[in-house]
């Protein structure tokens, strides 16, 4: 039978692949994005995963509010890299000194 | 028996696609295989009742967030190879935190299966109702208990869309526009002459 326990540990292994996925590639930001989406999708998992056991709405409202955050963190990063690459040639990120004072 | 079944193939699968969505070689790859978990993901979440944040998961992440990711990837030229030098430097310094972290977590889920902390039940004010439609429930909550916030998460949806625009948008030189308030500025007896030409003569402009 499954349990809350199973969708926590496949939430879990998921929010770890995704901080794995960050320090694996330090320099290339459009995987750096992604592991950070990978990440939120663990989260919402989990919310809505407890969200089923409590009976309780309230987690999938949640789970759609981050739905929000992912999709307007996805947007304003892209174009971030995008400015970065016109401005760069390039998009390694692990010297970035730009913003340095 | 098919519930288990369904699940083990949609957990399996997401997790597989997330481990693949971090170590393929190709960006185009990275986000196809992005698209297999978000997929996968949204099955888990129409397994445990969850339909409508499982519907909304392929329509904005596949749909907006995975074109959008695809877009960038296509649009820059990009020598990826260069990108990868630290992959292996990194691997066991990554390895190590990650068998960490995992294994914290699964401390945490040890003792809270063994009876955990108490954080209090649900009051019910958001109970799941025993007929209707989760879509309805969810609709029902949304638009009562948490108006202010949904309105909140459009607000921030517009904030991202504006800022999106203002960075990526760029004054280029060569390009004739449009320049309204000089349109608007324009009177007429500086637009127009009246002139009484002799015949024959013509106008000069």
């Amino acid at each position: 039978m499954i349990g809350i326990g199973h969708y926590v540990a496949v939430s879990s292994v998921l929010f770890v692949l995704g901080v794995l996925g960050i320090f694996l590639n330090r320099k290339n930001v459009i995987i750096i994005l992604m592991a950070i989406e990978l990440i939120l999708l663990a989260v919402n998992i989990n919310l809505v995963a407890f969200s089923s056991y409590l009976h309780d709405l309230t987690g999938q409202i949640f789970a759609m509010f981050v739905l929000t955050v992912a999709a307007g963190e996805a947007a304003v990063g892209l174009a971030i890299l995008v400015i970065y690459f016109r401005d760069r040639g390039t998009i390694a990120v692990d010297d970035v000194h730009h913003l340095k004072g | 028996m098919i519930q288990l079944l369904a699940f083990y193939l949609f957990a399996a699968l997401t997790v597989l696609a997330g481990a693949f969505t971090i170590l393929s070689r190709n960006p185009v790859h990275s986000v196809l295989w992005l698209i297999v978990a978000f997929f996968n993901a949204a099955g888990l979440m129409v397994l445990c009742g969850a339909e409508f944040i499982a519907m909304l998961l392929v329509i904005v992440y596949v749909g907006a967030v995975a074109v959008l990711f695809l877009f960038v990837v296509m649009m820059l030229d990009i020598d990826f190879a260069s990108l990868r030098a630290g992959f292996v430097r990194n691997f066991p310094l990554g390895l190590l935190l990650a068998v960490v972290l995992l294994a914290e977590l699964l401390v945490g889920i040890g003792a809270w299966s063994a009876g955990g902390i108490r954080l209090g039940t649900p009051d019910g004010s958001a109970s799941m109702p025993q007929g209707g439609s989760n879509i309805e429930a969810i609709g029902m909550l949304l638009y009562s208990k948490y108006l202010f916030l949904f309105e909140a998460a459009g607000l921030l949806l517009l904030v991202a869309m504006v800022g999106a625009i203002v960075l990526t948008h760029r004054q280029r030189s060569g390009v004739r526009g449009q320049n309204i308030a000089k349109q608007v500025a324009r009177r007429p007896d500086e637009a127009t002459v009246n002139v009484k030409p002799e015949v024959g003569k013509g106008v000069t402009l």
